[in-house]
């Protein structure tokens, strides 16, 4: 099964893509673009359709995902955790 | 796909259309009841009503009269009575949609009232919808079609699957040749660049990036806050989607990987030929896709995250989903499940297919959930006060 996904490669994030993950759970995952599958153990619960840090992210660091930037963090996110409004947002508006 | 043909409707224009409709149009507000009370009478026939059409001027009064004219001249549409307060903006709309060749009659209320009204144009909303049940359907080439694209209620996983889903149906169907919209201008803010890139000229990158820039530039203007639960919505934060350039990147996998943006178009305004067309749009569901009917869009893919319901009177709305959850708690509301995209048991060639499959199926006749469900959302876009 897959637990989650990332568009590519250098991305910041994971998508999770099942119900029901749970703090602590090993999840695997499918990089789409190399087509090659990973694993990663999450912090937090983490929602269908939420992502969570696959790398160390400091405070106010670019967020990746697509390859391209989605935003900066507002608080360093670790690897694992949660990764939502409340540590990222926009650089736009 | 196999399908090189599907069986419409030729309209007089030699448009192709795949629904039949006998429409009755309000020009203003105020003759939403008369509107109603003639499709009550006529039985095949169906109103249209909406909340605007008084004292708007300038731009504004134009995309109006555009929205109206273009409904009423859409392909899916076989025949119109036209309904306004007075006789003017009434004929006005009846002259617009009349350059078609198909039948279109002006009614106004003032120094009538609504029974005679109503009376009148019964008569003549019966003849059309006999008229129209008569008419068959015939092969046509499927490159013949105008289909459009938006999304809504997003969330993750359209990125992951709904969405490039139907960029691969845009790729195969860019290829034959047929006629392509997407829009949602705020909504590209993060992804801007890549659609420029994808623009076919410099010159219509251009283009695409003043529309861009004037409709952020507007949003600056009057944000109090950073639009979080207004763009991305609450619904999408709900769903996993953090912030606008996320969103962004995500409901561009819409145009594929090969299209290219051809030209732009201003709000309800018509392709001048074949290719992918970006329309100055909002990317509020029902204002988007009323502005895809009005430039003479016939059929509608809108991939959705967390079940966004939206149909239309005119455009059939094709739903997909890739999110297991919405598959399953909203069933009735999603035409084509690409879940199975999200657990690599299914690829995107074959998502595309499915999709397109599905387009034939409903250009043949096949209602769409929403169709069946009676959503007929159709909502006009306002550019500022009026008068």
């Amino acid at each position: 099964m897959i637990h989650f996904i990332v568009h590519e490669k250098n991305d910041s994030v994971g998508v999770v893509v099942v119900e029901g993950v749970k703090a602590g759970q090993e999840l695997t995952g499918w990089v789409m673009d190399e087509d090659e599958t990973i694993t990663a153990e999450v912090v937090n619960d983490i929602p269908i359709g939420h992502k969570f840090a696959i790398k160390d992210l400091a405070n106010n660091a670019t967020v990746i995902k697509y390859g391209v930037d989605i935003g900066r963090t507002v608080a360093p996110i670790k690897a694992g955790e949660h990764l939502h409004v409340h540590n990222v947002k926009t650089k736009r508006w | 796909m196999k399908a090189k043909t599907i069986m419409g409707y030729r309209r007089e224009n030699g448009r192709v259309g795949i629904r039949n409709h006998v429409i009755i149009l309000p020009v203003d507000d105020l003759s939403n009841a008369a509107s109603e009370a003639v499709a009550n009478n006529i039985k095949g026939a169906m109103a249209i009503p909406h909340p605007y059409g008084r004292l708007q001027f300038g731009a504004d009064l134009e995309l109006h009269f555009r929205t109206l004219i273009g409904a009423g001249s859409n392909p899916n549409v076989a025949a119109v009575v036209v309904i306004g307060i007075e006789p003017g903006w009434t004929q006005r709309v009846v002259d617009g949609i009349a350059k078609t060749g198909k039948p279109v009659s002006g009614f106004s209320i003032e120094l009538n009232g609504d029974i005679k009204v109503v009376a009148d144009a019964s008569r003549v909303a019966k003849e059309y919808v006999q008229g129209a049940s008569e008419l068959q359907r015939v092969g046509c080439p499927l490159n013949e079609l105008w289909v459009s694209t938006k999304c809504g209620e997003s969330d993750t996983t359209s990125g992951c699957g709904a969405n490039p889903s139907v960029g691969n149906a845009f790729d195969k169907l860019y290829a034959l040749g047929n006629t392509l919209l997407f829009g949602e201008t705020s909504e590209i803010t993060g992804g801007e660049q890549l659609v420029r890139d994808r623009c076919a000229t410099s010159e219509i990158g251009e283009q695409f990036m003043q529309m861009w820039s004037a409709y952020n530039d507007f949003i600056v203007a009057n944000k109090t806050d950073d639009l979080s639960d207004s763009q991305p919505t609450k619904g999408n934060i709900i769903g996993g989607l953090t912030t606008i350039e996320e969103k962004a990147l995500g409901n561009i996998q819409k145009i594929g990987k090969q299209c290219r943006v051809d030209g732009v178009l201003e709000p309800a305004d018509t392709p001048k030929g074949k290719g992918l067309w970006f329309m100055d749009s909002s990317s509020a569901a029902a204002e988007m896709v009323t502005l895809c009917a009005a430039a003479g869009f016939v059929v509608h893919f809108f991939p959705t995250g967390q079940g966004n319901i939206i149909g239309n009177p005119i455009l059939p709305v094709i739903k997909i989903s890739a999110n297991p959850r919405t598959v399953r708690t909203m069933s009735e509301h999603i035409d084509v499940d690409v879940s199975g995209l999200l657990q690599r048991k299914m690829n995107m060639d074959d998502a595309g297919d499915l999709l397109l499959d599905a387009m034939v199926r409903t250009c043949n006749g096949r209602l769409t959930a929403a169709e069946a469900l009676g959503h007929r959302e159709f909502v006009l876009t306002k550019l500022y006060r009026s008068a």
